[in-house]
């Protein structure tokens, strides 16, 4: 995968190995809390943090653990690292760590930080690890954040509410109310929302690289025979 | 699949027998329920036309098949006739194009489409699909055409009369709640099922008539006809009907006789709520439904156990929708283990 260079983990993380879009990994937490733009945002950057930190640690340590007991280190290093983003979130975020309650503990189940640990950190230097976990966590951050935005306004016409629970009091006034007099639509809001939101997001994006191969069809009739099948498997 | 053809003689049969039931409905509740049916046909077919479009499929055959105004009319039975049009609208627009064209269109979608879209409404807007009206008879203000079409469009009422004096629970509503306040069925009959001189008298709406709910008896029964027409017809086969009615019947008889005081007596439950219309134009979907005798009557027992189930002891008071989607699901279990075998295949 390094063959590409930065740019193209980059790619990898954001759009064609996305792991919210395409690998479909992390979903509980994924669809659990992204009824609003700033749950969705605190979970995104927490899950990002805890992905670079894992990345670059696993790197890191990679030559001094042995391939048999290598999984219990991840998860023991993961583990840590999301113990300290819960304590550290308890302490400055309280209330956002309210809402968000049991998922951040489950960070350390979400597959996807497993996943870039198992089959990108191990095997890579600490720079591009650092970069993929990066890139890897921005991407499911962003899908957190659309999908959290979609549900906000379609389920009850604002976006940005609350945003004082992750940026202080001044940002009280960064709520925008998009609906005005709006009655709320409470299936966005509760579960099925988010399946059909996160289905209709994965469809939107099938249909974009759909339409792009359609107009590179001759440039990728050649490529496609040098390019690997895509190096993650969750 | 059926030739178009075949397909749209079935759904236009479907749609004439809803008359019976449709005609008591405009008589005991008003006008209300043909905007109903207009808002979500439109809309229907709009949504046919352009998910059809959109997936590439020929037009006109889909179209006049006739299935999406069936979806739409079950819809907006089981919508309150004073529902505002977008209700009915995005119930309508949500059955068509994620219920059904998204699962891949007539034939292919696991679940009625109408259940679907009546489900998702009534999480998504419980203050609306819950507003249901009394019958006419003992409306404040019994709405003429226009007027009931002015609310419906624009929510505009008649001068002087407020929106919560002109709605009132339903009959299965009523009773749940009262029964939930420790009432017995007899008392709570006995105070809202007067006969009309003393009513008017104490001015009590009697939600109950003789056997069901008052007005919804009738419609009831109107649905009956229908579908026993469709039965005649051999639109529809008599195993799905006669299970669900059946299970439902026997359940509500056991209760009934272990303590009357607490659960409604089987012909109350036959003739309340979506009942009939979800024995007979519902369950019966060809879609959805299991496909083989044997399949069908567990399919239709299922709906009747569960529809009493979540009637009696459910956070909700009618249960029809419910029961339906959870048989869905159970189709292809259901389909697995009852289907004729085919000669020379093995049991697989």
């Amino acid at each position: 995968m390094t063959h590409d260079g930065y740019a193209g983990i980059a790619r990898e993380g954001l759009w064609k190995n996305n792991p919210a879009l395409v690998q479909i990994l992390g979903l509980c937490p994924l669809l659990a809390v992204t009824n609003s733009v700033i749950n969705g945002l605190g979970l995104g950057l927490a899950t990002l943090l805890t992905l670079v930190l894992s990345n670059t640690t696993v790197s890191l340590i990679r030559h001094y653990v042995r391939p048999e007991i290598r999984i219990p280190v991840f998860v023991l290093v993961i583990a840590s690292i999301v113990t300290v983003i819960e304590l550290a979130m308890h302490a400055y975020f309280h209330e956002l760590y309210l809402i968000l309650g049991i998922f951040i503990p489950l960070i350390v189940t979400n597959c996807a930080i497993i996943a870039r640990a198992e089959s990108f950190a191990s095997k890579n230097p600490v720079g591009p690890a650092f970069f993929d976990g990066l890139m890897m966590g921005l991407g499911f951050a962003a899908v957190l954040i659309v999908l959290g935005a979609i549900r906000e306004v379609l389920g009850s016409g604002t976006l940005l509410a609350n945003a004082h629970l992750m940026f202080g009091e001044a940002a009280r006034g960064f709520a925008i109310t998009v609906i005005e007099d709006y009655r709320g639509f409470l299936l966005a809001i509760l579960p099925p929302g988010a399946f059909i939101g996160l289905g209709l997001l994965i469809a939107l994006k099938n249909v974009i690289d759909a339409r792009r191969e359609r107009r590179q069809q001759p440039a990728i009739a050649v490529r496609s025979e040098a390019a690997a099948p895509p190096a993650t498997t969750a | 699949m059926h030739a178009p053809v075949s397909v749209t003689r079935v759904m236009l049969q479907v749609l004439l027998a809803m008359i019976p039931g449709l005609a008591a409905y405009i008589w005991f509740f008003g006008w209300g329920i043909v905007y109903n049916l207009l808002i979500a046909m439109t809309v229907a077919v709009v949504a046919e036309t352009v998910m059809l479009a959109l997936r590439g499929r020929p037009l006109r055959p889909y179209l006049l098949d006739g299935s999406a105004l069936v979806t739409a009319a079950l819809l907006a039975f089981a919508i309150p006739p004073l529902a505002p049009w977008w209700v009915t609208a995005i119930g309508s627009a949500f059955a068509i194009v994620v219920a059904k064209h998204l699962y891949g269109g007539l034939g292919y979608n696991p679940f009625n489409p109408a259940m679907v879209g009546y489900v998702m409404l009534l999480v998504s807007f419980p203050r609306e699909m819950t507003s249901w009206v009394p019958p006419l008879d003992f409306s404040v203000y019994p709405m003429s055409f226009l007027e009931a079409g002015r609310y419906i469009l624009t929510g505009q009422l008649p001068a002087g009369v407020t929106f919560d004096a002109l709605t009132e629970a339903t009959p299965l509503d009523t009773l749940k709640t009262n029964l939930g306040m420790g009432n017995t069925v007899a008392e709570i009959r006995a105070q809202l099922g007067l006969d009309e001189a003393t009513s008017r008298l104490l001015s009590v709406i009697p939600i109950f008539g003789a056997i069901g709910g008052k007005g919804w008896e009738w419609i009831a029964g109107g649905f009956l006809l229908g579908g026993l027409w469709l039965i005649h017809r051999r639109i529809i086969s008599w195993h799905i009907p006669l299970a669900m009615l059946g299970a439902l019947a026997i359940m509500a008889l056991l209760f009934y006789l272990i303590a009357p005081d607490r659960y409604a007596s089987p012909l109350f439950h036959l003739f309340s709520g979506a009942t009939m219309l979800g024995a007979f134009f519902i369950a019966t979907d060809p879609v959805t439904a299991a496909s083989s005798p044997m399949g069908r009557l567990i399919y239709g027992a299922g709906i009747g156990i569960l529809t009493y189930i979540i009637r009696a002891w459910g956070g909700y008071p009618d249960s029809i929708a419910f029961a339906v989607l959870l048989m869905n699901m159970a189709v292809p279990l259901i389909d697995h283990y009852f289907k004729p075998r085919v000669f020379g295949h093995d049991r697989d």
